[in-house]
């Protein structure tokens, strides 16, 4: 029980992000002396930090499985496949098939990593996330390719444990789904002063594992021109290139929907659409499946959407106030547009936009640790007050981004929020300075809006 | 093989000091007639009042990029932000003195703008000799040495190299290179499957590696200290091995100045010091500093004078029974240049006029920086003068050259209250000198007698210039 988060997810990476963390920051001798600390060289037992991982992901599964049995739900398990309108039979493989019956169907079968072609997996030097959050070894020297967040926290990982690492990106640039200011300081946080280098606007064509005291090759080319570039021989690959829905075999067909690139299509309701535009009855899909936004609390949020409208609620997710965040060290997290992305729309819908921009080095919390580096960015309108986008990299980044996907959730603006008073000294006045900078119309009214639904 | 003389004088070679290297510019600031004006330094600059050093975040334009007045050249952090620091000048980014990652105080130079491209490799030779912590001959000879030395706990797969013509390096590796300016391409690499390792270019750079974290404790049950520090295969003495420590060869020159100090050993020498008000000596130097005439050398002229009255001052014991009274008085000045020490010598300073004697100096220097000095020109002192007043040194001791019978020590000349026989107060300058002799020919009054007669004539500078 639990999909893709629990089991080869977000639970076992964050469990390895822990040790990481903790590793670097013991390993860290500058910042320590700086705080007046000394510690004895750090170490660590790859198994023991393994179980870590798995021991939660049970412990989670458990828990998980627990509180679904004790609000009575009934657990079947098997493959599951839809045979008609508010059909599906489950079986397993060499046992009997069984059919049930539903009111209400809602696909959640999530996503796996994606491999693209050429790349042969033997899951011990070349692998993907699945293999990865095992940690059955820590390479010497670990190729990544993707330098998205998967990547981008895989890295934090191995480099903690000891490892150097090469990243492969397709673009022109890495961490290319991040706003183009926080990628810039990402990179000169994450990357530069780490055992990190990388190889921008290549393909990985061929990739082969090692066998017979041979390393694992990477056969790179340009991804314009095509043209040959370089071969990579490293200890292991990690294939970090996107999840891809896992759709296949569920019988789609059988209620005449087709997938698009093996997503299930889907309204804002999590409606399936079928293949002639019209909304299938009393069928779901929610999470990866969808393809809407990749992310675990998605899912949550679009399964509690549907429950919402199957108990008579209607409910529209807004999509553009969930939260995202990358769980490396520092971390990064953000809501709503990029800064480019807010341009293109202002250009557009003929609006401007306004920028308020802190840095953790003026937060007295973030002194206090010695974790100075880090940067938040509000991206608004000047003329409503409407918030746009946050950007924040730097110690708990990943909390801090809440004020701010609650604040576009509910449609607050700016200049509601500009009086909230924050403790001190935390880290959440960080974006008390945003909030606090950012310089609205004057003639804009005060009053508390209607949540704004997308 | 020459002997040259020396005292226990510094060397000038850490980083961040101004290209002018104190001890081959005289106190009088004569600019040499090189083209130095049209290398600028682009400074560490202050962001805040409380700023007191800085960290290179990036450099916006790189080596050889033509740079404008007022473009960002480098994006600097201090204790408050991030900041882009322009440039003052048009020109072109000659020299990354201070890398990314780095910190540097303010005001220390990071970059050097040439002002054309003819200065390009001038001022990359500057930044060269100002930055590298390991001198950079040695790079290029101990590179294949350094390779062979043992690779501690390289796995067994070391064996086999990579497709030949291939380059592998980690990344960690390309990293160090390119920070310790190591051509990476000559490395051979001695990790798995013939990759080089950062380890290959710290022994090429020619740093001990900070002893790798032995990060997974469960394999290997070796505690704390981790994998084993480069220790020469053959150590005499058994020294504890500190962490981070970097071994770098002599060079010829620093040979020689540790033979000579370990000869001076067999010698019996004692120490008179003296205290000599300047202030008539410094009003002299104003007024003879616009002829060309320096502190070096009305020192070197004084002490002459002083060693024509106390001829034993000036003799040598060759061979521990007989003086050896010599003919001429050569005053050797010790000055420090790049990893060494020489002490070009001032030939027959008593009979030369102050004016001559500061042309010949200025000539002598020239040469010695150019590492053009003729045996006969350092190694025919008879007697030395080492000067440190320049770092505010108030006295030391010199350890006393084999081959000549004294060496004076100067100290910085600072005012002091004295008291004179009325009890009354007043501010003097005084300097102290000290005399380090070779009491097998020089006796306790005979240094006396010369440090008053010395003193005398300094306090008295007019027949200086006679």
């Amino acid at each position: 029980m639990g999909g893709t988060c629990v089991n080869r997810g977000c639970v076992p990476s964050k469990a390895l992000l822990a040790v990481s963390g903790r590793m670097r920051e013991l390993q860290d001798e500058h910042h320590m002396k700086a705080l007046g600390l000394q510690v004895a060289a750090a170490g660590y037992d790859r198994q023991a930090v393994a179980d870590h991982a798995n021991n939660l992901a049970s412990k989670i599964r458990g828990n998980l499985t627990n509180s679904l049995k004790a609000i009575g739900v009934d657990i079947l398990t098997g493959f599951g496949t839809i045979v008609g309108p508010q059909k599906v039979k489950y079986g397993k493989v060499g046992f009997s098939e069984n059919v049930v019956t539903a009111k209400d169907i809602i696909i959640a079968t999530g996503s796996v990593p994606f491999v693209p072609k050429g790349i042969e997996i033997d899951g011990k030097t070349v692998i993907t996330s699945d293999h990865a959050l095992k940690l059955e070894f820590v390479p010497d020297w670990i190729a990544i390719v993707g330098s998205g967040y998967i990547g981008l926290e895989f890295s934090d990982v191995y480099t903690a444990l000891g490892s150097e690492v090469t990243f492969i990106e397709a673009m022109d640039q890495l961490m290319p789904g991040f706003d183009p200011e926080i990628g810039k300081l990402a990179q000169r946080v994450l990357i530069n002063p780490r055992k990190i280098d990388y190889y921008t606007g290549v393909f990985a064509t061929k990739i082969t594992p090692a066998k017979d005291g041979k390393p694992v090759t990477i056969e790179l080319i340009d991804a314009k021109t095509k043209e040959a570039k370089d071969t990579l021989e490293v200890d292991a690959a990690l294939i970090a290139t996107g999840r891809a829905p896992f759709t296949k075999g569920l019988g789609l067909n059988n209620i005449n929907v087709e997938t698009q690139r093996g997503f299930v299509p889907v309204d804002d309701r999590m409606r399936v659409i079928d293949a002639d535009g019209n909304l299938v009855p009393h069928v779901y899909c929610i999470g990866d499946a969808n393809g809407k936004l990749m992310l675990a609390h998605t899912a949550s949020a679009q399964g509690i959407s549907v429950i919402e409208q199957l108990t008579g609620k209607d409910y529209v997710l807004n999509h553009l106030s969930i939260p995202a965040a990358c769980f490396t060290h520092p971390e990064i997290s953000m809501v709503g547009l990029t800064e480019p992305q807010a341009r293109e729309k202002a250009e557009k819908e003929g609006f401007e936009i306004s920028i308020a921009k802190t840095s953790f080095k003026a937060n007295t919390k973030a002194l206090a640790e010695n974790e100075g580096e880090g940067l938040a960015k509000l991206i608004y309108r000047p003329d409503t007050g409407e918030i746009l986008g946050v950007h924040i990299l730097g110690m708990h980044a990943a909390d801090l981004i809440h004020e701010a996907s609650n604040a576009i959730a509910l449609g607050t603006r700016v200049q509601d929020i500009k009086f909230a008073v924050h403790a001190h000294p935390t880290l959440s006045e960080v974006l008390d300075e945003l909030y606090k900078s950012a310089k609205v119309n004057p003639h804009v009214s005060k009053s508390v809006s209607e949540p704004v639904s997308v | 093989m020459a002997s040259i003389s020396f005292s226990a004088s510094v060397s000038s070679s850490t980083q961040f000091i101004r290209p002018s290297a104190f001890f081959l510019k005289p106190r009088s600031l004569s600019r040499l007639p090189l083209v130095r004006a049209k290398i600028r330094e682009i400074f560490m600059p202050a962001l805040s009042s409380t700023m007191t050093e800085g960290k290179i975040v990036s450099w916006i334009k790189s080596e050889g990029d033509v740079l404008s007045k007022g473009e960002s050249v480098v994006v600097v952090e201090s204790d408050k932000a991030d900041m882009d620091v322009e440039t003052f000048y048009d020109g072109i980014l000659a020299a990354i003195v201070v890398n990314e990652g780095e910190t540097a105080p303010v005001g220390a130079p990071i970059g050097l703008l040439a002002e054309t491209e003819a200065e390009i490799a001038e001022a990359k030779a500057k930044a060269a000799a100002q930055s590298s912590p390991a001198p950079a001959p040695p790079v290029e000879q101990s590179a294949p040495v350094a390779a062979k030395i043992e690779s501690p706990a390289a796995p067994a797969v070391a064996a086999a190299p990579p497709t030949p013509g291939k380059l592998v390096a980690t990344p960690f590796a390309k990293k160090l290179a390119k920070q310790h300016k190591v051509d990476i391409s000559k490395l051979v690499g001695t990790g798995p499957f013939g990759r080089v390792t950062p380890e290959d270019v710290e022994k090429a750079a020619g740093i001990t590696a900070a002893p790798k974290p032995n990060l997974v404790a469960a394999a290997a049950p070796s505690a704390a200290a981790a994998a084993p520090v480069v220790s020469p295969p053959k150590a005499e003495k058994s020294f504890p091995e500190i962490p981070g420590s970097n071994v770098v060869p002599f060079t010829a020159m620093q040979s020689a100045v540790s033979k000579n100090m370990l000869e001076s050993l067999s010698v019996p020498t004692f120490r008179v010091g003296y205290p000599i008000a300047t202030d008539a000596l410094d009003a002299l130097y104003e007024k003879v500093k616009p002829k060309g005439v320096t502190m070096t050398v009305l020192l070197a002229k004084a002490v002459a004078m002083a060693l024509v009255q106390h001829p034993v001052v000036n003799a040598t014991c060759k061979d521990g029974k007989s003086f050896t009274y010599n003919g001429s008085i050569n005053i050797a000045v010790a000055v420090a240049i790049n990893d060494g020490l020489i002490t070009p010598v001032l030939q027959d300073a008593d009979k030369l006029d102050l004016y001559l004697l500061s042309k010949k100096w200025k000539e002598l220097v020239e040469k010695a920086r150019a590492k053009q000095l003729q045996p006969q020109e350092y190694n025919s002192g008879t007697f030395t003068l080492s000067n440190l007043g320049m770092f505010g040194v108030d006295r030391f001791d010199a350890i006393l050259p084999p081959g000549q019978g004294a060496i004076m020590a100067v100290g910085a000349s600072k005012p002091t209250v004295i008291a004179d026989k009325d009890g009354f107060f007043s501010v003097k300058n005084k300097m102290l000198v000290n005399v380090t002799a070779d009491h097998r020919i020089i006796y306790g009054a005979d240094l006396a007698a010369f440090l008053q007669t010395f003193s005398k004539i300094i306090e008295n500078p007019e027949s200086l210039t006679m």
